[in-house]
């Protein structure tokens, strides 16, 4: 059976480990916070200008001037910090932060990915994800395998304006878990119940299979 | 107080202004404007209400975002006052989204970080910097390209603009500023950053009242300063959990 979004954000929180510093994209990947294991030390990065994000704040106590980069009312954990932008973006180039997590419309098996631009129908901005994407070491990518219309969005080539070149490392969709390698997309886990057939039907890239491939763990 | 430090006192620099208009007086039809804020966190709120008020139009501005519909900028946008905005992501915003689809309103749309940097750039004096942002997409299209420890990067210049307007939490008739919370986010990057810099604080005391050690922007950075009222502070997503 394909994931839902939580299941998602919880299989990626397995790929947080003890002493990370995370950036965590809106949709999906801010569901991940959720999930990471409470026995490890991590921090959460908002590129609007604060790192040790807390849970959301109890009714009440919501703070205007406290918020992450999806604008959402936040608080700060015990050793928080807040800073401008340009020295959040800082912490970004400068690879101080280990994992981002975001989101895509598309990704290709050189590991480009489109996000921010449906051309003639959708200009939201970049936002910071052009910055994330270009600078991190390791970066994982939410997204649903199939649109809709029930189209690949796993493509040998983006159709849509790219927001980085060669830059995803791994996605977790809800059918698979994918690498990418320099010979393409690599198929790491199938979702629970899902076929390996299901999910090279449902993909329009190539896909790398070795052996056989386990079952997502999820819980 | 000692004679000497009471002359001190008076020959600090004094920054204050006593009104909004006062603050904004100089700015003309076709500036190029930078105002601080991440969505409607830590925005000018009461410069922007005044810039309404003045009507200047075919404005440049430059700011992360572009406000929503009926606050921040959208005020702007509404009155068709803007003529090109550079921001890094314009959601939530339907009038923004009719005019930059009719082509009424120019938009350059750059990365956050890069936005952050060519205002600091611009504030620090450096004309132009190299980031690995947008490399291989449209936003590097027609600039120049380098690579450095084996990597490509992309030439960003910083900006140039008439009037930077940031919004300070505390600050001092000096011009020294103090930010809170995220509401930090760009405004100590356009303090300095262009010709003039105006500073309107929820709270102004006089210099000597705040501790040196906690100042974030230092009152050089800032030409005109003013205590803003009513703040509104909108949320745009309030969001919260059940006790």
């Amino acid at each position: 059976m394909a994931l839902d979004k939580n299941d998602i954000a919880k299989r990626i929180a397995k790929e947080v480990k003890n002493n990370y510093f995370v950036n965590l994209g809106i949709g999906i990947p801010t569901l991940v916070a959720n999930y990471v294991r409470k026995d490890i030390s991590v921090e959460f990065q908002s590129e609007n200008g604060v790192l040790g994000m807390g849970p959301f704040p109890f009714e009440g106590e919501e703070d205007a001037d406290i918020i992450n980069a999806g604008k959402q009312t936040i608080t700060t954990l015990p050793g928080a910090s807040y800073f401008d932008s340009a020295m959040s973006f800082g912490m970004i180039r400068g690879q101080h932060v280990d994992l981002t997590i975001l989101g895509a419309m598309e990704v290709s098996e050189n590991g480009d990915i489109a996000n921010w631009k449906i051309p003639g129908k959708m200009v939201k901005g970049m936002g910071g994800a052009m910055d994330l994407v270009a600078s991190a070491d390791n970066i994982i990518v939410a997204m649903m395998h199939v649109n809709k219309a029930g189209e690949s969005k796993i493509l040998k080539k983006c159709t849509l304006p790219l927001t980085g070149v060669g830059c995803v490392k791994k996605v977790v969709t809800e059918l698979a878990v994918l690498e990418i390698t320099p010979k393409g997309f690599k198929l790491l886990e199938r979702a629970p119940g899902v076929s390996v057939e299901h999910i090279i039907a449902s993909t329009e890239a190539d896909l790398l299979i070795e052996g056989e491939i386990p079952e997502m763990v999820i819980n | 107080m000692h004679k000497n430090t009471e002359k001190l006192k008076n020959d600090m620099i004094n920054k204050k202004v006593n009104t909004v208009q006062d603050a904004l007086v100089g700015i003309e039809n076709g500036m190029t404007i930078m105002l601080g804020g991440f969505g409607l966190c830590g925005i000018p709120e009461n410069c922007i209400a005044e810039l309404v008020q003045k009507g200047n139009n075919g404005l440049t501005c430059i700011s992360n975002n572009a406000g929503v519909d009926d606050f921040g900028l959208g005020l702007l946008l509404h009155k068709k006052q803007i003529k090109k905005m550079i921001s890094s992501y314009v959601g939530e915003n339907a009038e923004f989204e009719r005019q930059m689809l009719s082509g009424e309103l120019d938009v350059e749309l750059i990365p956050q970080g890069t936005l952050a940097e060519r205002c600091r750039a611009a504030q620090a004096g450096i004309p132009a910097f190299f980031t690995p942002a947008g490399f291989g997409t449209e936003v590097a299209i027609g600039k120049e390209t380098r690579e450095f420890n084996g990597k490509m990067h992309v030439m960003e210049y910083a900006f140039k603009a008439d009037f930077a307007i940031v919004k300070a939490w505390k600050g001092d008739t000096a011009g020294n500023l103090i930010f809170k919370g995220t509401a930090r986010n760009f405004n100590p990057c356009m303090a300095g950053a262009a010709k003039i810099t105006v500073a309107e604080v929820e709270e102004l005391v006089e210099a000597g009242t705040l501790d040196p050690n906690q100042i974030h922007i230092p009152g050089i950075f800032v030409q005109r300063i003013f205590q803003g009222e009513k703040y509104e502070k909108r949320i745009e997503q309030r969001t919260v959990r059940q006790k």
